[in-house]
Formats: C-alpha cells, sequence, structure tokens
C-alpha cells in the first residue's frame, strides 16, 4: 500500500509477502462470508420440524457441502497458513520477504483458482452434495453431483498448501535477522513451522484419497468398490489420517496468534516459553498422526487400532493442556488491558476451554457409541474450530489493523462486535450439545423423528442471528477504520515484538530500512522492567 | 538384580489386571447402555471439576491483573530451569493420570460393546438407500420396523446393499456403521417394551434424514404370538 496509485495488476503479478497476505485475506473473507450465508439458510430451514425455507433435501445437502468445504479449506487454513503467516513471519523474523517470492504468488494463485472452482458449485447443474467428508462408496458411486469438483478444488488448494509450507518453513531455518535464535523466535513462528510440518506430512494422504474417488467415480476403478474387491474403509483412513491433522493445522496457528494478543496485551513475557514450544506445539504434532481412529471407532476397524487409538486420543489433553497453563501463565502478574484484540483473546480461553473438554468423550470409543454423528461432535468442533479459531482469527486482524492499514479502527465498534459475537456464539452452539447428546444426528435437513428439538434448533438460530449481527459490526468496523479511521503510530499497542519496534505502519515494501541487528538479550516478550526504570528510560527519549 | 526385581513386579501387577479384567466378564449379560450412562455421568463429573477450575482461575486472572498505569509492564516470573521443568511435568502427570483413568474405563465399556452375549437373538439387517430390511431366523421380512422381545439380548448382522448407512438406536446408546461388503455385528439389551426411534447417522444421500425407524419391544409371549402369525402368512 504505497503511496502510488492503485493498480490491478500490481496487486495480481505480486510478489510482496504483504501483498500476497491480504490476497488471502480478502480470499478467506469472502469463503467464510459465503460459508456463512450457508450456515443461516440451514439455521432457517431447521426452525421448524418439516420443510421451512426449501422443500428440497439436496439444497440443503448443497449448502451443507459448501458450508464445510468452505469454512476449513476457504477460510480457516488460507487465513491463519495463507494471511497470517505471509504478513507476521517476515516481519517478525526480520526478514525483507519469503525465501521464495515468486512460489509464494503461485500459492495465492492456486488458491484463487481454488475459490473459484468451488464458487463454481452454485453455477454447474449437478453441484456436489457429498459432505466435505466425501465417504464413498456414496461419493464415488451413487451421487448425482459432480464430485470430481470436490476434488479438484482439494487438489488445488492442497497443492498450494505444499508450496506454502516448504516456502515458509525455508524462510524460518535459514532467513531470521543476526539475534533471533530458536529461543527467542516469536510463538506465532514456532507454531507456523509446526502447522506448516504437519501440512506438508498429511495434505499428501488427502490428495491421494480424493483423487482416488474421482478415479472410481470417472475412469472406472475399483478402489472403493466392496463388490470389486475395494473398501470404503480405506478412504475413512486416508481422509482422517489427513484431516485430524489438519484441525491441528488450524488450531496451533490460532493458539499462536493468542499467545501474540496475550503478551502484548499483558506486556507479559510467555510463561515458561520452551514448554509451550516443544510440550506444546511439538507435542501435539507428535501426536497428531496418531489420533485419527477416533473419527471411525464405528466403522468395523480392529480392536487393536481403537485400543492403541483411545489411548493417543485422550493424550492429546496434554500438550493442548500445556498451551493452556502458558497462556493462563501469561495473564499471571501481567500488566492486562481489555482492547478488543485481548478481550477476543479472553473470549478464546473460554471457547477453548469448553471446546477442549467436550473432545475428551469423543475420544472414548464406548462413549463414541452415543454421540458419534450427533450435535454432539458438530457442537464440539464448532467450539474448537469454528468459535476459537475465529476469536483468534477476528481478534488477530484487529490486532494487526494498525499495522495492516496505518490507520486504527474504532474502540467502541470492535467492543460491541465482541460482546455481540461471546453471546451470539454460546446461545448458537451450546443447546447442539443437549440435543447431541439426546441424540439428534447431525447432516439432517428434517428431523421429524425428533420434535423434541424443535425449541432447542430455534433458540440456536436466534444465536446465529446475533452472530450475523456481531460479524455485520466487524465489518462496518474494520471499513470504518480503513477509510476514516484515526492514524495510527508505529507501535500503538507498545509491543516488543519485531512488526511493531522496527519498522513503520504500514511496512514498506523491503519491510525494514535496514535488516535488523539484534542483541543476544534481545526477545519479542521483554517486558517486565521495573516501574522506576521505566519511566528513566521514557525521560532519557 | 534390580532389574529383576522390576520385572517381577511388572508380571505380577499385569497378571493381576488380567485376573480383574477376567473377573468383568464372568459378571453375567452387562448392558451396554446402563454400562455408558455410568460412565458418561463420571466423565461429566470429572469434566466439569476440570472447568470450573481453569474458568474460575482464568476469570480471576483476568480480573486481577488489569493495567493500572499506562506505562505499567507485566512482572511474570522468570522461572529457574528446574522450576520450568517442573511446571511442564506436573500438568503433563496431571493430565496423564486422568487420561489413564478414563482410558482404562473406557474398555470396560467398550468390552460390554463388543463382547456379545452367546445366547443372543440374532436378526439380520440389511440397509438401502433409505430404508432398514430386517430378517428374522425364522423367515420373516420387515421394513422400517424392528420387533423385539423385552428381556432378551438382540444381535444384529448387519451389511448394507448400496452406500454406507450407519444404524443409531439412541435409547440404547449403541450405533454402527454398515457398509457394503462386510458383515459387522452390534447388539443392545431391551428390557421395557414400547417404541425407540432408530435412525441413519451416516450421509448417504438426498433423504438421508428420513431413513428411520421403530424398534417395537414387545412382552416375550405378544412377540412370540407375533411371530407364530406372521410365519403362517408366510406358508
Amino acid at each position: 500500500m504505497s503511496a502510488t496509485a492503485f493498480s490491478l495488476k500490481e496487486w495480481i503479478f505480486t510478489t510482496d509477502h504483504k501483498r500476497v497476505g491480504v490476497l488471502y485475506l480478502i480470499g478467506s473473507l469472502a469463503a467464510f462470508l459465503l460459508a456463512g450465508i450457508m450456515a443461516m439458510l440451514m439455521r432457517a430451514e431447521l426452525t421448524t420440524v418439516g420443510p421451512t425455507v426449501t422443500t428440497n433435501p439436496n439444497a440443503y445437502n448443497v449448502w451443507l457441502y459448501f458450508h464445510g468445504a468452505a469454512m476449513i479449506l476457504g477460510y480457516q487454513i488460507p487465513a491463519l497458513t495463507g494471511f497470517f503467516a505471509n504478513y507476521y513471519v517476515p516481519l517478525m523474523i526480520g526478514a525483507k520477504d519469503v525465501a521464495f517470492p515468486r512460489v509464494n504468488a503461485l500459492s495465492v494463485w492456486l488458491y484463487w483458482m481454488g475459490i473459484v472452482l468451488a464458487l463454481l458449485t452454485f453455477v454447474i447443474p449437478d453441484p456436489p452434495d457429498i459432505m466435505w467428508t466425501g465417504y464413498p462408496p456414496y461419493s464415488s458411486e451413487f451421487s448425482p453431483g459432480n464430485t470430481s469438483f470436490y476434488t479438484f478444488v482439494v487438489l488445488l488448494i492442497g497443492f498450494s498448501s505444499i508450496a506454502g509450507g516448504i516456502n515458509f518453513i525455508t524462510t524460518i531455518i535459514k532467513m531470521r535477522a543476526p539475534g533471533i535464535t530458536w529461543n527467542n523466535l516469536n510463538i506465532f513462528i514456532w507454531s507456523i513451522l509446526a502447522a506448516f510440518t504437519l501440512q506438508i506430512i498429511f495434505v499428501p494422504v488427502l490428495g491421494v484419497a480424493v483423487t482416488l474417488l474421482s478415479f472410481d467415480k470417472y475412469l472406472g476403478t475399483n478402489f472403493f468398490k466392496a463388490a470389486a474387491g475395494g473398501s470404503s474403509l480405506i478412504y475413512e483412513n486416508l481422509f482422517w489420517f489427513y484431516s485430524h491433522p489438519a484441525v491441528y493445522v488450524i488450531l496451533l496457528p490460532a493458539v499462536g496468534i493468542i499467545y501474540e494478543i496475550v503478551a502484548t496485551f499483558t506486556r507479559n513475557r510467555i510463561f515458561n516459553y520452551k514448554m509451550v514450544v516443544y510440550g506444546g506445539f511439538w507435542g501435539t504434532v507428535l501426536l497428531s498422526g496418531v489420533v485419527w481412529a477416533h473419527h471411525i471407532y464405528v466403522s468395523g476397524m480392529p480392536n487393536w487400532i481403537v485400543i492403541l487409538q483411545v489411548f493417543t486420543s485422550l493424550l492429546i489433553s496434554v500438550p493442548v493442556g500445556l498451551l493452556m497453563v502458558g497462556l493462563l501463565g501469561t495473564l499471571y502478574k501481567g500488566a492486562i488491558e481489555f482492547r478488543t484484540p485481548m478481550l477476543y483473546a479472553s473470549g478464546f480461553l473460554f471457547l477453548f476451554l469448553i471446546g477442549g473438554l467436550t473432545g475428551i468423550p469423543n475420544a472414548m470409543s464406548g462413549i463414541y457409541q452415543q454421540i458419534h454423528g450427533t450435535y454432539w461432535i458438530t457442537g464440539h468442533f464448532h467450539y474448537v474450530m469454528a468459535l476459537s479459531v475465529t476469536s483468534a482469527i477476528i481478534g488477530g486482524v484487529y490486532y494487526i489493523f494498525p499495522k495492516l492499514t496505518g490507520k486504527m479502527y474504532k474502540e467502541s465498534l470492535g467492543k460491541l462486535s465482541f460482546i455481540l459475537f461471546i453471546i451470539g456464539v454460546n446461545v448458537t452452539f451450546f443447546p447442539w450439545f443437549i440435543m447431541g447428546i439426546n441424540g439428534m444426528p447431525r447432516r439432517y435437513y428434517d428431523y421429524q423423528q425428533f420434535p423434541q428439538f424443535e425449541g432447542l434448533q430455534q433458540l440456536s438460530t436466534a444465536g446465529a442471528v446475533i452472530i450475523a449481527l456481531s460479524m455485520l459490526v466487524v465489518l462496518i468496523a474494520w471499513l470504518h477504520g480503513l477509510i476514516a479511521g484515526e492514524k495510527s503510530s508505529d507501535n500503538p499497542w507498545g509491543s516488543k515484538s519485531l512488526e511493531w519496534t522496527h519498522t513503520v505502519s504500514p511496512p514498506p515494501p523491503g519491510n525494514f530500512s535496514e535488516i535488523p541487528k539484534l542483541t543476544a538479550d534481545w526477545s519479542p516478550y521483554n517486558y517486565g522492567r521495573k516501574q522506576e526504570e521505566g519511566k528513566k528510560i521514557d525521560e532519557e527519549l | 538384580m534390580r532389574c529383576k526385581h522390576y520385572f517381577a513386579s511388572i508380571i505380577v501387577s499385569l497378571s493381576l489386571s488380567f485376573l480383574f479384567i477376567n473377573n468383568l466378564y464372568a459378571k453375567g449379560i452387562a448392558d451396554p447402555a446402563e454400562g455408558w450412562n455410568h460412565l458418561w455421568y463420571e466423565l461429566m463429573v470429572d469434566i466439569i471439576i476440570i472447568g470450573v477450575i481453569f474458568a474460575v482461575l482464568t476469570l480471576y486472572l483476568l480480573l486481577r491483573y488489569r493495567r493500572k498505569q499506562p506505562d505499567e509492564e507485566g512482572q511474570g516470573p522468570e522461572l529457574s530451569p528446574l522450576a520450568a521443568l517442573g511446571w511442564a511435568l506436573i500438568p503433563t502427570f496431571i493430565f496423564l493420570a486422568d487420561d489413564i483413568f478414563l482410558g482404562a474405563k473406557n474398555f470396560e465399556l467398550w468390552n460390554k460393546y463388543r463382547n456379545i452375549p452367546e445366547n443372543a437373538y440374532a436378526i439380520n439387517l440389511e440397509s438401502a438407500m433409505w430404508s432398514w430390511e430386517f430378517n428374522y431366523p425364522e423367515g420373516i421380512k420387515a421394513t422400517n420396523e424392528l420387533r423385539v422381545p423385552a428381556g432378551e439380548p438382540i444381535m444384529l448382522k448387519m451389511t448394507s446393499r448400496d452406500v454406507v448407512h450407519n444404524l443409531f438406536i439412541p435409547e440404547y446408546k449403541v450405533k454402527w456403521e454398515i457398509r457394503p461388503g462386510t458383515m459387522d455385528t452390534i447388539w443392545f439389551y431391551p428390557k421395557k417394551t414400547g417404541e425407540y426411534v432408530m435412525t441413519c447417522v451416516e450421509f448417504c444421500g438426498v433423504l438421508h434424514s428420513s431413513m428411520h425407524g421403530k424398534v417395537i419391544v414387545m412382552q416375550k409371549d405378544e412377540f412370540s404370538k407375533w411371530i407364530e402369525t406372521e410365519k403362517n402368512k408366510i406358508k
């Protein structure tokens, strides 16, 4: 965003990591908006038993397919590993750009192609209706929809992720400014390193699984066709072998953002840095590859896998618990200021607590007999992925807003958006646990066999309206800040992190006038000077 | 010498735990639904205690350490290596202990689900888009209505004609995926007479949410009468 006139060509062909990041942000917010509209349509449909807004169950199924696929592949992964990673990583490690700027541009192009292809869902005559999980043999033999669209959207966005992964891992290992070591790296950088490690290992598996779906459907192979010796259980294994780690690809950077916000607004050092990094982030990475079976406990898996993965799945509570201990420890003796980003971070602490604890039953194969495939599961992963992560993303954008635009959003609008958000999400999603535990199945267009849940469904829809309002306020706050916001200083939060202390807002191409040289005792969390010392330093300045 | 000592103690404790688990099997028919209710209760107590502790602590920290002066900075402790290790290991072991406890409890329940009583009354189920077809050992066929006698363990031998379905009976806390080409079994233990919902919980196409039926639990003698009349109909 230089002083020169706006040029679309410059934006499309940009290799500047900040602009690439913004392209990711625009795409992911668009996907979020569309997936949100689908969610509102579904909530409207569910307000009464029987048909409400449409008499065509297929329409509902397509909304649901789009909602799931767009939220995960179009909104969350690109917002976190696309926008935040692109914008923050070079700034936080004191680099001029990423290691391979052109590969970076390729990543964002592939992502946009994926988005365009996904949007064609609403144009083509037979849109996919196979849910974001795409289980065969429905998707590979029986569905009237075009499974190929699903396959190619996943492949495009998957390639984008792999290219991004190689780029960012190289950047983080090779391009840190002198003085930035593995012991004073920003927590967010660690979370990105962990997330992309997962992407590089597991995305190919998903790519294989969805490619085989289309092979079966269009080329006549029989990978998943039982009558010809195939097995649909193989797909479920392959799919969840990626898709459970995908949860951490989304969660870890979100936790990373929350750590940055909490450190800045408590002006406190990270509590037990090494525990957070090695125990929390890398512990999660270590376990993530051996827990997929808890999605398919009731699919006829061999008992020995079930028994093994009950334990590994329960063990996830250890690294995730350590991440929580680190966050709470950072609050301890902090100097907390409740600006909008910090409010969202506080909201995250509670939403993630509910989401995490309601995940414990999901690890237990016996308990799972009742809750698999019900609103309990959707309630759990909406608390973890939709709510916690969205509060990290929205809070994170508020946090980065002055750096991104050079202007300040209006604090009152920010706070209003948070209050509506926290009320709306709990009214919408908490009733799901109650319905789920009493047997309400997910992915239901109609629930005439469970008329007792009509009241809770209506409550949930009412909550969704509040969420929609809060998102409207978020949009207004950002647009207002962008157009009419007051000019912000380079470091309005008083952070010690490099992106705030060593460059202007917004940063110019190349980020820093010269590569920062940092002393051995530098840390992005170097807070905690005594009150008097602080005054002295201020006077000297 | 020491090594031997450890080995001996491990072997003894392993065999004791096997005896304990075997003992669980010996107690006649264990109803999974009852086991589920029991474990669910324990689990909720466990989760709510952890949740309340964390929530209260979070709220306290957020309210207690607010910034008073604009230039105030946090005074968080710098941990010594030993304290850092302690702060990592102690929470780890607390979480770990709870995990192992829950994991062990889960196996008890999982065994109840997976050990089908030998005297169970076996009915074949073939699912298709979008209905359930039951075949009784007496040669009777029924669609979307599963009549069973009260007080007898019921086993379903299930396969699918087309796509993956999933039979779910909320009343008996039981569900299992039904897929083409394989025969999977589940069991449940109806005790009270009445009508209960069964429904599909794996997405199976346009009418997925309409794929439901009823489990009708009858008195034993009524059930035998029903079997007889249905048999006569076939003849």
